[in-house]
């Protein structure tokens, strides 16, 4: 059996970046938006505990907790303010929001 | 006495800044009496001043305070009344005095009543300053001040486009001029550690002859350029087309002649280098000989009274370079007197000629403007230096100290140049005031001016009859104090007698030659005229027409060159510099469309370039990576 070495962790994590990367890019939905973006913050997090377990230091995984808390914060904000947008306007469609334009 | 010192200075000034609180408004007769008042208050001083120094006092010098001290530079507003200033002073004053006096009466119909009084004080004030300075620092400041205020007085009538031109050529000259005296003040600073004059002119009897020269010379160039000496004299008849009162006060009694007052205050420096001082002489012969002849044919009666100040001036030169600076000093004074009073009678000409400047077209005013006549021909006699007048103690003095110099041919261009000064006057005096009556057919009716202006005239007239005779003892003792005191003598007594009395029959025989030439009705002869030694004098030598053909016109065409060049290389790199960020910012705009993806998009490209260039850099400074890139020749 193939052991699973900090490496896989690695690449599994640039994968998952990848994902969250081309989904912020592409996605048009704001609920989207919010999947891709937490894909992103726990591809970093699946990168920190896997470094902090290879060099025995808790610092990587401490550090995973904090990004989930504070993606979690986010989250809830951000979703928050996405129920009020759809409450006004009936879509969360991005390219509709473009009230900033310059 | 510090007191009279500080109203003699200032008084000019508060006169100015109070005609200048009515510079927008209309005529006011208050802003006129009020500097003329401050005038009078300033004469006082200076009066005061005389007496005291004249009593024997020592010469007073204060430091009103500290104006630069910057390492070993230490330059004080400082301001000294010694025997020369103080004689500066009077002239300055009394002239002025009399000039703004005149002045209301002349400027009567004026629109700028308020402004010329303005002007006219703060030009006093500037002059003060000058002749007062105790540094070549403060001189230079009152020197600019003047040709300021000369500026604003010549282009006073501003919208005739030939006075403001002649007033930019004034100040234009003057500008090259002023360039080499700023050169000479920093030379004396630089070798002598100091330009207050005292110290200055201590520590130059040690310095290299060669040094001193320079010094001379530069500071001569700034002397030539105020007082109008040739190449640089074009600017003074050109500037005749100012106001009449101001053509008598500062381009003929103070103002020109402060180029003759720098050389008699730098006398310790002038008598160190004798070979400059023969080169000023020279100059100032030739000068006095030139403008005379200019005079002769010139047909602006304006003109012909600049021409006899140029001359004059050259006369003052010719004896402040030979080392009579006292003689210089005496003539500059007597001079101031009877010029200011030619100038204004040929105010009250102009005026009752409704400003009619060809003496051609006159004629016969004798009978209608006595007292003018009266006092021009003071003025001319007194020009001419026939005895007893202010003319003859000063200028056959000149005259004398040529001869007892050894300076023979100084003594035959002056000799010569003294009938043509005789001649032109009386040329003048003639074509105005006797003759046929040539200006009634033009519709002029002549009147005398007002009698406040006459009554104004009269001191100068006083002046100029009696400031040979009475003043040239007392002047001698007190300004031989601080200047070398040389008398004048020619020892053998045939030869004295013979070169007064025949001095004095060749400038009566020119008088007389000039009133039966023009007394009479008024010949014109085309064959002389059409010749060509009077085309050349008429033309002035055709030096204007020369300045304008190689100078203005190259200048000009340079400037068009420049202008070109201006605008497509200095300004269009300037224009291209803008114009890339507003090309930038006008293409990139779109960006800022308001869609939250395309910025999500930007910042992810903006996150990579970033990335790729914090590993570019990191590749950079690892060694392995420098060594292969230095093996390159990349870095």
């Amino acid at each position: 059996m193939m052991e699973i070495t900090l490496q896989h962790y690695m690449i599994l994590s640039v994968v998952l970046f990848a994902i969250g990367l081309i989904g912020v890019m592409r996605r048009k939905n704001l609920l989207m938006l919010f999947f891709a973006t937490e894909i992103l913050l726990n591809a970093v997090n699946i990168a920190f505990a896997a470094i902090g377990s290879y060099y025995g230091d808790m610092t990587g995984q401490m550090f995973a907790f904090f990004i989930i808390a504070i993606a979690a914060s986010e989250v809830a904000v951000g979703l928050g303010l996405l129920v009020l947008w759809y409450k006004r306007t009936g879509k969360i469609d991005l390219d509709a929001m473009t009230s900033m334009r310059g | 006495m510090e007191l009279y010192l500080y109203t003699a200075l200032f008084a000019p000034i508060v006169g100015s800044l109070f005609a200048a609180l009515f510079g927008m408004s209309k005529k006011n007769i208050i802003a006129g009496l009020v500097p003329s008042a401050l005038l009078f208050v300033s004469w006082l001083a200076s009066l005061k001043l005389l007496i005291y120094i004249l009593g024997g006092g020592e010469a007073i010098h204060v430091e009103l305070m500290t104006w630069m001290a910057t390492g070993d530079l230490y330059v004080p507003y400082g301001f000294i009344v010694d025997q020369v200033s103080v004689t500066m002073m009077m002239v300055v004053t009394t002239v002025s005095t009399v000039v703004h006096v005149y002045s209301i009466g002349y400027m009567d119909h004026d629109k700028g009543f308020n402004r010329f009084f303005a002007w006219l004080s703060a030009f006093v004030f500037s002059m003060m300053v000058l002749v007062m300075s105790d540094n070549f620092l403060g001189l230079f400041i009152g020197w600019e001040g003047v040709g300021v205020c000369s500026w604003g007085l010549i282009g006073f009538w501003y919208h005739k486009e030939v006075a403001t031109w002649a007033a930019n050529e004034a100040f234009i000259m003057n500008r090259i001029a002023d360039l080499a005296m700023l050169i000479g003040i920093f030379l004396v600073y630089w070798n002598t550690g100091s330009i207050q004059y005292e110290q200055a002119f201590a520590a130059m009897p040690g310095l290299d002859t060669a040094v001193l020269t320079s010094m001379g010379i530069f500071l001569f160039i700034g002397a030539m350029g105020k007082s109008a000496q040739f190449p640089l004299h074009t600017w003074l008849a050109d500037a005749m087309e100012g106001p009449t009162p101001v053509s008598a006060l500062i381009h003929a009694a103070t103002m020109v002649t402060a180029g003759v007052y720098l050389v008699v205050r730098a006398n310790p420096l002038y008598d160190l280098i004798p070979d400059v001082g023969l080169f000023i002489a020279s100059l100032g012969a030739f000068v006095a000989m030139f403008a005379a002849t200019m005079a002769l044919v010139n047909r602006d009666m304006k003109r012909i009274i600049a021409y006899s100040t140029l001359s004059q001036l050259g006369y003052m030169f010719v004896a402040a370079g030979l080392g009579a600076y006292w003689v210089a000093l005496f003539h500059l004074m007597a001079h101031a007197f009877f010029k200011a009073l030619l100038f204004l009678g040929a105010g009250n000409v102009m005026h009752a000629m409704h400003d009619e400047l060809d003496p051609f077209k006159m004629g016969d005013l004798k009978a209608s403007m006595k007292w003018t006549w009266i006092f021009m021909t003071l003025a001319s006699v007194a020009l001419a230096g026939i005895y007893p007048l202010a003319g003859f103690f000063s200028k056959d003095l000149i005259l004398e100290v040529s001869f007892v110099e050894h300076h023979y041919i100084l003594y035959t261009v002056l000799l010569l140049t003294a009938g043509l000064t005789a001649f032109y006057s009386f040329r003048l005096v003639a074509l105005i005031f006797h003759g046929d009556d040539r200006h009634s057919e033009n519709g002029v009716h002549p009147h005398e001016a007002y009698n406040f202006m006459l009554y104004a005239m009269l001191p100068l007239a006083i002046l100029a009859v009696v400031a040979g005779m009475i003043f040239k003892t007392p002047y001698f003792e007190m300004v031989t104090q601080v200047l070398p005191a040389i008398e004048y003598h020619i020892h053998n007594h045939t030869t004295f007698w013979i070169m007064t009395i025949g001095t004095q029959v060749f400038v009566i025989a020119a008088i007389a030659y000039a009133y039966k030439k023009y007394a009479k009705a008024v010949k014109v002869d085309k064959k002389v005229e059409s010749g060509l030694l009077y085309q050349l004098l008429y033309n002035q030598y055709f030096i204007p027409q020369f300045y304008e053909e190689y100078f203005t016109k190259t200048y000009r065409e340079l400037s068009a060159m420049m202008w070109k060049l201006d605008m497509k290389v200095v300004d269009a790199t300037v224009d291209g510099v803008a114009n890339i960020f507003y090309n930038t910012g006008k293409a990139t705009h779109t960006m800022q469309n308001g869609n939250l993806s395309t910025m999500l998009r930007w910042m992810v490209i903006g996150t990579v370039v970033l990335l790729a260039l914090a590993a570019a850099f990191t590749f950079g400074q690892s060694e392995s990576v420098v060594k292969l890139l230095s093996g390159l020749g990349a870095i």
